[in-house]
């Protein structure tokens, strides 16, 4: 039992930064139509731009959490305006070679710069150790994540359901072209969007910071599993995004303890049933797959 | 208030829109009559801002919107509903409401529009895909009164519909007319829009081949009829 609940929370640890990355994924899905193949990329970019604020100015894991999504908020800003825009014209072949290529320079700049050994990350005190719930010790770090994610996650919710963003952002993911003749200025909320998926991956990133390692490579495998959550949960669906986001984790976890050569291979056979019974997704819409 | 001259627009490789003249004045109602294929779709498209129009020019309230983005039309006071109804079922039929910006003081208030729908009333916190083709041809309806456009481009309203609901759909247009909008009709029942329309236009494979009045439409029908492919 002990054993069980340890993996359990192993699992919602790693689906929250799943979860996290998969919410930004699809909101950028949702209005700008752009599958984001770089977005592992700037998962990496949070973790790494954690490490070294924590090496070079000793900012703690607490401030990393504000400050890298702003950084990586920027960042997304930067490459919108100066490459992403040019896709919403263009055949979505050139999706693909634009994010899947920026994720090959983020890469080797950081290769080059930080090498390919890895950047350690210490946790704060306060979060390090384990924590005995009633008889069941749990590790205090993967706790926190799990209700940190999962508290952003019902943040972005209410955000999404309950103002008029959010209102703006349903109505261009659901019907463009209709928002934009019923007086919305799509094209206004763009960047802020993707700067703002961005920002979700990097905090993904800071996250797992003290918990992976923080190599350059560390997005590439993530990238790949980030899409089976995203086909999972259903494309453009954030409910799908982050509810997938944790099963895949526990997928996983799971995985690793009792069948550990056949972990990856399980989420991958789990997304090749839920295409078969439901060919949208979880939440995924009909509509969305057209 | 609107007035379209010349207007082109191609449809890929076909050309669909050839030179198209339409006049619509305040609390005038104007249909767009024709055929399957024959345009009226495309046409309404290029008057809101979402199909690419290749000539001529669109002036709507004296200003020309010919090379305005969809939503600066919108704004100008372009109210547009949609062949499909349009209604978002990701949004409340509340939020379908509330969604589109005010673009002026004649906006429809929330309680106005309950008032005049209380089946809008009843389901404001249902997700708008639960509502009947009726009640979403009351929403979009609805929703564009919300915003208080000038006029309305309203792609085949009665499409659909069961004759109760055609029949409370043409007294709402009459209604809509009567406070000084304009309103552009697509629609391919003749005897609905000899109900509701002053002038009808007959468009015939990108060009408007005749304008007639009721008396003309209905004297003409059989005629018409034939000509539609009804």
């Amino acid at each position: 039992m002990n054993a069980v609940l340890q993996y359990a929370v192993q699992g919602l640890a790693a689906g929250s930064f799943y979860a996290l990355a998969a919410l930004g994924l699809a909101i950028i899905f949702g209005v700008l139509g752009v599958v984001n193949f770089a977005h592992g990329a700037f998962y990496m970019l949070g973790a790494v731009t954690a490490a070294v604020l924590l090496d070079t100015l000793a900012l703690p894991l607490w401030w990393s959490l504000l400050v890298v999504p702003v950084l990586m908020f920027g960042f997304g800003v930067v490459v919108e305006r100066l490459l992403v825009q040019w896709l919403l014209r263009l055949d979505p072949l050139y999706n693909f070679l634009l994010t899947f290529g920026l994720t090959l320079v983020l890469v080797e700049l950081v290769k080059q710069r930080y090498g390919v050994s890895g950047l350690p990350y210490k946790l704060p005190g306060a979060l390090s150790g384990r924590v005995d719930l009633a008889g069941v010790v749990l590790p205090r770090y993967q706790l926190f994540v799990f209700l940190f994610s999962v508290a952003i996650c019902v943040l972005v919710w209410v955000v999404m359901t309950r103002t008029r963003v959010g209102m703006i952002v349903r109505a261009s993911t659901e019907k463009p072209e209709l928002a934009r003749a019923l007086g919305i200025n799509v094209g206004r909320w763009v960047t802020p969007v993707f700067g703002f998926g961005v920002a979700l991956a990097g905090l993904a990133g800071v996250l797992a910071a003290p918990f992976r390692a923080i190599t350059a490579d560390m997005g590439n495998n993530f990238a790949i599993i980030l899409f089976a959550v995203v086909v999972i949960g259903g494309l453009g669906s954030i409910v799908g995004a982050v509810v997938a986001g944790f099963l895949v984790g526990l997928v996983e976890a799971f995985g690793q303890a009792y069948a550990p050569t056949f972990a990856q291979i399980l989420i991958f056979v789990l997304m090749a049933l839920i295409i078969l019974v439901r060919p949208a997704g979880l939440f995924g819409r009909k509509e969305a797959t057209a | 208030m609107l007035e379209v001259t010349g207007l082109r627009a191609w449809y890929g490789e076909a050309q669909a829109l050839h030179g198209v003249d339409v006049r619509v004045a305040e609390g005038e109602v104007v249909t767009l009559v024709g055929r399957n294929g024959a345009g009226k779709t495309t046409l309404v498209r290029c008057l809101i801002g979402l199909h690419r129009q290749a000539g001529g020019t669109v002036s709507f309230l004296g200003r020309d919107v010919s090379r305005l983005p969809a939503h600066q039309r919108a704004r100008a006071g372009m109210g547009w509903v949609q062949d499909d109804r349009g209604i978002y079922a990701s949004l409340t039929v509340e939020e379908n409401l509330l969604l589109p910006p005010k673009v002026s003081d004649r906006a429809w208030t929330l309680e106005r529009i309950y008032e005049a729908f209380p089946v809008l009333a009843e389901r404001r916190k249902a997700s708008g895909s639960t509502l009947s083709g009726g009640e979403q041809q009351m929403l979009a309806i609805a929703r564009a009164l919300g915003t208080g456009a000038r006029l309305l481009l309203m792609d085949e309203p009665s499409e659909g519909l069961a004759p109760v609901v055609v029949a409370r759909i043409g007294a709402i247009i009459r209604e809509i007319k009567a406070t000084g909008v304009g309103v552009l009709l697509i629609e391919q029942n003749v005897k609905f829009a000899a109900t509701v329309a002053d002038r009808h236009y007959l468009l015939s494979q990108g060009r408007i081949v005749e304008t007639l009045d009721n008396a003309d439409l209905r004297r003409r029908e059989g005629e018409l009829l034939k000509h539609l492919g009804i």
